[in-house]
């Protein structure tokens, strides 16, 4: 097979794009890839292969450019940007911001639904529990129903009495 | 311990039954875990991978499902025998590239494997025959539960289990199918099942995963998406998905045999002709020659014949394997020569195809003794 640009050697640089329903092969020698660019680590970001185009842009925007570092274990965007992998779990607290777009479009949700490991979950659980409380206890005293709001201090009281034992 | 010693036969494995197996040939479901302290293997540095090693190694082996099971660090196997692992589905590619610091533990009956540092510290999978999804998510729910006793993983309430690549985040989980799809490809129907298939999220690829062709007839059927949908909930979908395409795949047999019997027999006819009469035979080939042989078997156009063997054959005549049985290093050509040997050796009792399937084994009338 020959190459598409210069016709004359021999391909073996190999790409496909695919865009909605069109597909397009390019098949280019070494030489023309290296001036095309295709071998360039630095001009062509994996981030953008794995994750989709743009994801890399993406990301610096929101993380302060280039230099957002990971306080845990050093990691930097650009580290992201070559590999498109993050470096420890303290990444996704450190590039959160960034992140989020990317996964919005990556998955069905941005929140977590599924397993969640035993140790964690009476915690979650009673997370959750508090905040649905305490929401229910402000609305009920805005009302004026206080009758109602003595009872759900009282349930506050008990769930925070079982979470402290849960957490020691 | 000696990894030949370990593994079953390559006959063995091939005997292995499951449900609907005459399409799906296995059935798998993997997590991605990572512990909470710790970089990511990508980003560990050496001595950081060999401790978070030493921590995660003795806890997987502790397991009740792991007594007896095979455990080693990735730098005391061969390339041999990691390409042996592969051409097994127990290890993916990229784990067997790497080296120290990276460790494997299998199950007695290799159900179960779990690489510890492929791209995240933890990689667990359950691998069922035929079409066992529900089941293999059952199993690696449970060890997963065991192993989160004596771990602590990287989680967060907000985005689930933390892992290297954002595109496993949350439930960590990939569910797929490996499935034979003779019918759709012979009839031409594939492509539109492949995009139907894409637009609902999942993702199709070709015999060893990502970014591999689909040889002999051979595609993995699996989900993408891990964050914002519940792992019960996955399977689910994908067995929906696939009760589908198995459907579409006996319809397509089922047309051609009827509209085009010629034209399968030709194919089929042909590939015992050439499996059975080579001299020198790739691999690429051989499977997709193998692949038309189990059709055939399928279809009752070989009515003696079991089809286990082309199930074995398509085992024994990978690279590794066939290596395996030869002291000195073969070329690829003289693995091709080695692999024609052997098939012709193993298909001599193979008879030859019969003109036309006998009543009793018409298409989609055996199911019964495959379950």
């Amino acid at each position: 097979m020959l190459c598409c640009i210069c016709k004359e050697k021999n391909a073996t640089v190999h790409l496909t794009q695919i865009q909605g329903e069109k597909m397009q092969k390019v098949d280019l020698c070494e030489e023309c890839a290296k001036t095309k660019g295709v071998n360039d680590q630095t001009g062509f970001s994996l981030a953008d292969l794995l994750l989709g185009l743009g994801a890399s842009q993406e990301l610096e925007q929101s993380v302060g450019g280039a230099d957002a570092k990971c306080v845990q274990c050093g990691f930097t965007h650009t580290d992201f940007k070559k590999s498109g992998r993050l470096g420890c779990s303290e990444c996704y607290v450190t590039f959160a911001e960034g992140l989020g777009g990317l996964l919005k479009s990556m998955h069905k949700g941005t929140k977590h639904v599924g397993k969640v490991p035993e140790s964690l979950r009476t915690k979650r659980d009673m997370t959750e529990q508090l905040t649905a409380l305490q929401k229910k206890l402000n609305k009920a005293i805005a009302s004026e129903n206080f009758e109602a709001a003595a009872q759900l201090r009282d349930e506050i009281k008990q769930v925070n009495v079982q979470f402290t034992a849960a957490v020691v | 311990m000696n990894l030949d010693d370990f593994l079953v036969s390559a006959a063995d494995s091939a005997h292995r039954k499951g449900p609907n197996d005459r399409i799906v040939m296995s059935s798998r479901v993997r997590l991605a875990r990572n512990i909470k302290d710790g970089a990511f293997p990508g980003w560990a540095k050496k001595p950081e991978r060999v401790r978070v090693l030493e921590v995660i190694r003795p806890a997987v082996e502790s397991l009740p499902e792991m007594k007896g099971a095979f455990s080693e660090t990735m730098d005391n196997l061969s390339a041999l025998d990691k390409q042996i692992l592969v051409e097994r589905h127990l290890v993916s590619r990229e784990h067997a590239a790497k080296s120290a610091g990276s460790g494997l533990v299998i199950n007695t009956d290799e159900t179960l494997s779990v690489m510890i540092n492929e791209e995240d510290h933890l990689r667990i999978q359950a691998l069922r025959p035929g079409l066992q999804i529900r089941q293999a998510w059952q199993a690696i729910d449970r060890l997963d539960s065991e192993l989160e006793r004596k771990l602590t993983y990287a989680f967060s309430n907000e985005l689930g289990y933390l892992t290297a690549c954002p595109t496993n985040l949350g439930t960590g989980i990939r569910v797929s199918a490996m499935l034979h799809l003779p019918g759709l490809v012979l009839g031409e129907q594939i492509n539109p099942i492949i995009q139907s298939v894409n637009k609902l999220g999942l993702a199709v690829r070709g015999l060893y995963g990502e970014g591999t062709e689909a040889l002999g007839n051979v595609f993995q059927v699996s989900n993408q998406m891990t964050l914002g949908e519940a792992e019960t909930s996955i399977v689910e979908r994908l067995e929906k998905v696939l009760a589908q395409i198995i459907e579409h795949e006996e319809n397509a047999r089922a047309s051609l045999l009827e509209k085009k019997p010629k034209m399968i027999y030709n194919h089929i006819g042909r590939a015992y002709g050439i499996l059975a009469n080579s001299h020198s035979i790739s691999s690429k080939e051989t499977m997709n020659l193998l692949s038309l042989l189990r059709l055939g078997v399928e279809v009752g156009l070989f009515p003696k014949t079991d089809g286990s063997l082309v199930d074995e054959l398509f085992i024994l005549t990978q690279p590794a394997h066939l290596q395996k049985n030869h002291s000195e290093k073969l070329s690829a050509e003289e693995r091709d020569l080695l692999r024609a040997d052997m098939l012709r050796e193993r298909l001599k009792p193979v008879s030859r195809p019969v003109a036309k399937p006998g009543g009793s084994a018409a298409p989609g009338m055996d199911k019964s003794d495959k379950s």
